[in-house]
């Protein structure tokens, strides 16, 4: 039953003390009413209020939590199937494949490759956020082996492990990490349970099909352990894409609770071998519902792509993307190169110095603070206007920075070009061309 | 109490469009459930992929694999026939792009002949992308769709600045598909669609592309276009944006530097006809889950992975 905000607000102390986080209880009592906000964050409920209230009001999808310091992470808490409804809430992470079938040196070469690939995009660091260890049924020695090598690379774990006996002698050396174990199912899930609740972390559990996988989670549940994730991965791409599906529509569409908790999809497992198409699962996983992603290898050609592609999707459509103000040296710019100046509207930013990139001209792109607007709609909105570029160049201390005295500005806002020289004295301001695209021709032509 | 999943199948369904003639021609379209949602209900007709050719042959084309892949070829239309051998490809896209009067300025009158030769050498059907000159584009749509008159090709695309002229032209005097191209907005992608039908092109002639973007690109506003133009389609039974949903990858993905900057640049990046491919079939797999229903491709390895990952799904 959905109670709506106003109900929940009869039941609020009404006295606005802000301590929930909320400028007032009424909101407080919309946010809660919308799933966002658990109602316990709101400290003076009476327990009678809470009781009535916390079963009906608790978001549908849980948040997890996994990991632990520098490699915790959030999973889960989603409110709508597709981010125009909303908002996307956690985005997926990526975890990559170790073996206890593999001897030291594949594991050492392996995870050498893994942290090859650790760079930053748009203030986000992109990396592969955790290790997934495969038990190949060759004993807890060598598993536990694994576990130890695994626990020296600096990521969280997860620990693909369905015998409870391997697992648990693999959580004894791991738990403090806060892994994951997965590998609950139908035939093991009482010893999985007791392993996993006993060592306090998230449990995996999977099933044949869709209903198998629910009267798990209903088994598991109903033991009181709702600390868990859904491994949705199945025989082939088809039956994991519909799991996958199935468990967030029937989580967050038809509100089924037993259903609300992130999932796992393991693309080296059902696409093994097959590195591009297991990008191309990952993209489609991206899209549709995978939380922890399982991958052979992250390489930096799929880094590139499935990273950007992962940015885009969990960026919130009421917050624009925004890089950093700051002066941007291209193609080897130096302080007597020319000033190309735009906003830092990410999409612009990513238009603007990918032509000049291509153009090879040695140019310094200075990125103004214009809240994230694109070029047009920040000068309309007196964001981008010949003040704020002063105020831009007196804090980035450009004049200092930079000898060149050139500064090229988007044709879209060529009036401005009066009020900025008056601002700047002594620099010749430029007009550039109207779009992004003509920037390589333009530059080219500037410079020769 | 077992649990039965709910089915999601609608009432209203995504236009079957048919293109190309003959044996080798496709049906796109003609859904009533979301992209590769077949728990719901059969999905008769799979996504499919068109091979972009350039008009200037393998001129700027950076890829070893696709060199490779069209070794000995002598001409345009030699790469348009191999293309047809391309593991997946099922459609063969003809890009104009010398024609920008920008750039090359290639005569519509030469665009029309290689048009024809492509035509007659191939079995596939034919998609034709213009310059993204308004005006010539117009022109040469015109011409061309004359010229292939009985191809039933696809022209890419009508615009808001020249629906009349293209629609016009290619949708009824030469009855081939018309292409309506908007740039990532569902409310222009309707009007776009209203305003061919007030011309009178029948809404069976008409797909759309409603904008194109690379992974990492604003990809984002794409991905939300598309999500919202299924659920109006479905959903809502909006016939006005039942069109099935085609979009050009290839002349976005390797425009990007992740696809285009040289090895020595940046070695730790690795091959670039790796970069290439996985940006390729990242994004064509991203448009394909939001529901386009043919995808625009370049390098062999992408179209044979897409090709999988199609029928992977289906």
């Amino acid at each position: 039953m959905a109670l709506k905000g106003l109900d929940i607000f009869k039941l609020t102390p009404k006295k606005n003390c802000k301590e929930c986080g909320s400028p007032t209880c009424m909101a407080f009592a919309m946010k809660v009413a919308q799933g966002s906000v658990s109602i316990d964050k709101c400290p003076h409920m009476s327990a009678e209020a809470l009781a009535t209230l916390s079963e009906s009001t608790a978001p549908l999808m849980k948040t997890i939590t996994v990991g632990a310091g520098a490699n915790e992470h959030k999973l889960g808490g989603e409110t709508v199937l597709f981010r125009h409804e909303k908002t996307l809430v956690n985005r997926n992470l990526y975890a990559v494949t170790l073996c206890s079938c593999m001897d030291d040196a594949e594991v050492d070469q392996k995870i050498a490759e893994i942290r090859k690939v650790d760079y930053e995009r748009i203030g986000e660091r992109e990396y592969v956020e955790f290790l997934f260890l495969n038990y190949a049924g060759n004993g807890a020695d060598k598993y536990v082996a694994l576990v130890n090598k695994a626990m020296a690379a600096d990521r969280a774990l997860v620990l693909n492990c369905a015998d409870a006996e391997v697992a648990k002698a693999a959580l004894d050396v791991c738990k403090a990490g806060k892994p994951i174990l997965n590998g609950a199912n139908k035939d093991n899930l009482d010893a999985m349970n007791a392993v996993a609740t006993a060592a306090g972390v998230t449990l995996g559990v999977t099933g044949a099909n869709v209903s198998e996988i629910y009267d798990n989670i209903k088994a598991l549940e109903g033991k009181g352990n709702k600390n868990l994730i859904v491994d949705c991965t199945g025989k082939d791409a088809k039956e994991t894409f519909a799991n996958a599906v199935l468990v967030r529509r029937g989580n967050l569409k038809d509100q089924d609770r037993t259903l609300g908790y992130p999932s796992i999809v393991n693309l080296a497992k059902i696409a093994e071998g097959d590195l591009h198409m297991q990008t191309a699962l990952a993209a489609a996983f991206t899209l549709r519902y995978g939380s922890i992603i399982v991958m052979e290898n992250m390489t930096y050609a799929e880094a590139l792509a499935l990273y950007g592609l992962r940015q885009n999707i969990f960026t919130d459509p009421q917050k624009p993307m925004k890089v950093e103000p700051g002066i941007y040296a291209l193609n080897g710019a130096d302080e007597n190169s020319v000033c190309s100046l735009t906003v830092d509207f990410a999409l612009t930013y990513f238009l603007v110095s990918g032509e000049y990139e291509r153009s090879k001209c040695p140019v310094n792109l200075l990125i103004t603070d214009a809240s994230g607007m694109s070029v047009l709609t920040a000068w309309a909105a007196g964001k981008f206007s010949a003040g704020t570029i002063k105020k831009f160049f007196d804090e980035a201390d450009i004049e200092n920075k930079i000898k060149s005295r050139t500064l090229i500005i988007p044709g879209k806002v060529a009036v401005m070009k009066g009020e900025i020289e008056a601002k700047l004295p002594g620099w010749n301001v430029v007009v550039g061309p109207m779009e992004a695209v003509q920037l390589v021709k333009f530059i080219k032509d500037f410079s020769a | 109490m077992a649990f039965t999943p709910k089915k999601q199948a609608f009432n209203a369904k995504i236009n079957a469009v048919t293109l190309g003639t003959g044996d080798r021609s496709i049906v796109i379209g003609g859904e009533n459930v979301l992209p590769f949602y077949t728990f719901d209900a059969p999905i008769d007709n799979k996504p499919r992929i068109a091979v972009e050719i350039s008009d200037k042959g393998l001129e700027g084309c950076v890829s070893e694999g696709i060199k490779a892949f069209y070794a000995g070829c002598d001409s345009v239309v030699d790469m348009a026939v191999k293309a047809q051998s391309m593991e997946g490809a099922s459609a063969i896209c003809l890009h104009f792009e010398s024609a920008d009067p920008n750039g090359e300025n290639k005569s519509v009158e030469d665009c029309v002949a290689l048009a024809k030769a492509v035509a007659d050498a191939v079995e596939m059907p034919i998609l034709v992308m213009g310059c993204k000159n308004i005006e010539k584009d117009a022109q040469i749509f015109n011409a061309v769709s004359d010229a292939l008159q009985g191809k039933n090709i696809l022209v890419l695309s009508a615009r808001e600045e020249n629906y009349k002229n293209v629609g016009a032209s290619a949708g009824l005097a030469y009855n081939q598909k018309v292409g309506a191209e908007s740039a990532v907005d569902i409310n222009l992608a309707k009007q776009l669609n209203v305003l061919l039908s007030q011309l009178g092109v029948p809404d069976a002639s008409v797909c759309m592309n409603v904008g194109s973007s690379a992974a990492g690109y604003g990809f984002e506003y794409l991905s939300s276009t598309l999500d919202r133009v299924k659920a109006a389609a479905l959903a809502q039974s909006d016939k006005q944006l039942q069109m099935p949903i085609v979009t050009p990858v290839s002349p976005e993905t390797w425009g990007v530097k992740e696809s285009m900057s040289p090895e020595e640049e940046s070695p730790e990046w690795g091959p670039l006809d790796e970069r290439g491919i996985e940006m390729e079939v990242c994004t064509a797999s991203a448009c394909l889950v939001g529901g386009s229903n043919l995808v625009i491709m370049r390098h062999p390895a992408a179209v044979a992975t897409i090709s999988k990952f199609i029928d992977s799904l289906m």
